[in-house]
């Protein structure tokens, strides 16, 4: 009985509360990021955003999640009953088991896998499945069009930031995340590598179907794209997976660029603040950046965007997978095989 | 023990789907089994210690490929009733094919016999498997004794890729494309003159 | 040297930039929020909204059944049954405004003769149902009584443009 509790019962237990410790916090970012997304392009707007539900309108959201998941869920008649109800769970479950190869800290990671990124890349891959399902169980020519779009936006973009993501292997010699990180301890890669960041940074807004590449669920000419016929619960989780991807999006480039959990310069005031904290913020400024991007721009006719995506950034970062390994061996720079 | 559970998980419900792949009536649902196919198997590799084929298969077949596929099944009109339709007709050429393949088949197995080298290459002394991640020990022998075969996959591929392209890919004369370059060459001084008009005398 | 400092500018994405930093200044600048339920926006003396059926100050109904309104009414939104009183003068039996059809077109306020059918000032009268939605004459005459001081001021208002 002991043998049993501690071999088998005890790990899964505390694998479990590690699982919660990690999830929890991801939802209530997600909460707040929708009530931050509000206020902030409020502001940008010149208006108030949600000030009623509680002080400053902080428990909107709570109000939200309370009225999504109380409301009848609605199937259309001839839609395809199953693969209607998985699309929007399998979207919601891909963006939170990516979270488990996340460092947060130094050993602060759920399972440091060796090929994190290219998990991290795997999942992110898969996320197009949610959408397509929606799409096509819905059974209506509004979700159906929205789908087939972010289909392909999702493997167009993904292909320039693969390439991206080569070039920072390329100066790390790594495909574990941990490594990925400590190898920026001198220098942030966002400072050699500022045009990969800036390329990685616009995939990302693309491959979260956010503004201004938000074709899939473009409200003027599609209502709401793949989610039109989603009601309640299962339109909250697709709210849910896609507010947990942008984090995650901002989570991989916070790894890949801007150093993780290391504070900028590792003197005094800086390395006063805790690993994970600095995490925090560098993932928060760059969501700011999402949520300002989306009160500026706006959205990209569909033709634009793939021709932004195969005729832009796909030389550009071929390019630079060149030129980044030339410089490396021309310098002898190239990192040893981890 | 556990590991020995989880592997009987993924291979029962990698071989289910992969019946139900053939067997479902809707081709989306086939489509679909297909995936799960795909993501099990990739369980399995993760499981023999082979974590970055296993990244490779899920990025790659699922992430890529069967999203085409699905793209291309999701469009098309396919009843299953039509397709039944010519089953008995064809049924004898079918079976005439499946028996000639099986017969090969058999005879492949029945004279199969071990490249004389293949011992030798076993034999080799390898690293232990602590030593050295899998996705450098794929690279270094890719890269180094398989690098023209690699190369030339490479460029089958690529021909691939180009002639699609050429085949598919058809000029409209009639329609007016978008010059980004152009658009991006004109500035508002060139674009826009900004004039006081006074009241009431127009321009 | 033009060529290059366009691709420049294309490369460093200025226009973005500047495009963003224009969005950011905005953040700082007041909001111009009309607070809603707690504040509210000024209204036009010749704003349409709800419907009212008016009485004279004697408290007698001003509708004669001449059945104007319910002809000019575009969407068929107004029916009118009417009979003579005991008094003999001609009233209305029943006065229908169903306002699920209503387009606030204002037609009927300028049909009537008499001043009888207006358009309040009131727009908050969300309800639950669509039944709640179908008028009829007690609840136009109530809206009339409700409403009357408001009216009056409005159509003396307008009256010099009529």
């Amino acid at each position: 009985m002991v043998e049993l509790w501690n071999d088998y019962l005890w790990p899964l237990i505390w694998i479990v509360i590690k699982i919660l410790v990690i999830v929890v916090p991801v939802l209530i970012a997600v909460a707040y990021l929708t009530y931050a997304e509000r206020k902030v392009i409020g502001a940008m707007h010149r208006r108030k955003g949600p000030n009623v539900v509680g002080p400053f309108g902080l428990l909107q959201p709570f109000a939200d999640g309370a009225k999504l998941f109380l409301k009848e869920t609605v199937i259309p008649s001839s839609a395809n009953r199953a693969i209607f109800l998985v699309a929007p769970m399998l979207t919601f479950f891909l963006a939170l088991i990516a979270w488990a190869v996340i460092p947060f800290g130094e050993g602060l990671v759920l399972a440091d896998i060796n090929v994190g990124v290219l998990y991290l890349f795997a999942i992110s891959s898969l996320g197009v499945y949610g959408i397509l399902m929606a799409g096509w169980a819905s059974n209506s020519k509004y979700a159906f069009l929205g789908s087939l779009r972010s289909a392909a936006q999702m493997v167009s973009y993904e292909v320039s930031m693969g390439f991206v993501i080569i070039t920072v292997l390329l100066c790390v010699g790594s495909l574990n995340l941990t490594d990925i990180v400590e190898a920026q301890r001198g220098m942030w890669f966002v400072i050699p590598l500022l045009p990969m960041a800036v390329v990685f940074f616009i995939s990302t807004l693309a491959e979260t179907n956010r503004h201004p590449f938000d074709l899939p669920e473009a409200e003027a000419e599609l209502v709401a794209g793949y989610n039109v016929e989603y009601s309640a619960m299962t339109f909250a989780l697709f709210f849910l997976g896609e507010y947990a991807n942008m984090i995650l999006m901002c989570g991989m480039t916070t790894i890949l660029f801007l150093g993780g959990w290391l504070p900028p310069f590792d003197i005094a005031p800086f390395n006063w603040l805790p690993g994970p904290v600095w995490f925090i913020i560098k993932i928060c400024a760059l969501l700011f950046i999402y949520i300002w991007v989306r009160a500026a721009f706006p959205r990209y006719r569909y033709d634009q965007l793939m021709r932004l995506g195969w005729k832009v950034f796909l030389p550009i970062s071929l390019i630079a997978v060149v030129v980044v390994s030339g410089f490396l061996v021309a310098f002898d720079m190239v990192p040893a095989a981890g | 023990m556990i590991e020995t559970l989880v592997f009987y998980m993924f291979a029962i419900i990698c071989v289910a789907s992969g019946v139900l792949v053939v067997t479902a009536r809707n081709p989306v649902n086939s489509v679909l089994f297909l995936i799960l196919a795909f993501f099990n198997a990739g369980g399995l590799f993760v499981l023999a210690g082979a974590e970055f084929i296993a990244m490779l298969l899920i990025i790659v077949y699922v992430g890529a490929v069967a999203v085409l596929f699905m793209f291309v099944v999701m469009m098309l009109d396919v009843t299953v009733t039509e397709l039944k339709q010519g089953f008995t007709k064809y049924l004898p050429i079918g079976l005439l094919v499946t028996v000639i393949f099986a017969v090969e088949v058999l005879g492949a197995t029945v004279a199969w016999h071990m490249a004389p080298e293949a011992a030798a290459n076993i034999q080799a002394a390898t690293p232990a498997a602590d030593a050295v991640s899998n996705t450098s020990a794929l690279g270094k022998i890719i890269y180094t004794n398989y690098a023209y075969l690699f190369q030339a996959a490479g460029l089958v591929l690529l021909v691939a890729m180009i002639g699609a392209i050429v085949l598919t890919h058809r000029k409209r004369r009639d329609s007016k494309k978008q010059v980004i370059a152009k658009q991006l060459a004109r500035k508002a001084s060139e674009a826009v003159e900004l004039k006081k008009v006074e009241t009431g005398r127009g321009i | 040297m033009s060529y290059i400092d366009r691709h420049i500018r294309a490369f460093l994405l200025t226009e973005l930039l500047q495009g963003m930093w224009k969005v950011f200044t905005y953040m700082f600048k007041p909001c111009v929020t009309l607070n809603y339920p707690y504040e509210k926006g000024p209204l036009s003396p010749r704003f349409r909204g709800e419907h009212a059926l008016r009485r004279y100050p004697n408290g007698e109904e001003r509708c004669i059944a001449c059945k104007l309104c319910e002809a000019v009414c575009p969407a068929q939104a107004i029916t009118i049954e009417a009979e003579p009183r005991d008094d003999n003068s001609r009233r209305t039996t029943r006065y229908d405004i169903d306002m699920t059809k209503c387009i606030f077109c204002g037609f009927c306020e300028e049909a009537c003769p008499v001043d009888a059918i207006v358009e309040g000032p009131n727009f908050e009268y969300a309800t639950e149902t669509r039944e709640e939605l179908m008028y009829d004459k007690q609840k136009l005459l109530d809206n009339g009584a409700r409403w009357e001081l408001e009216i009056a001021e409005r159509l003396r208002q307008d009256a010099p443009y009529r």
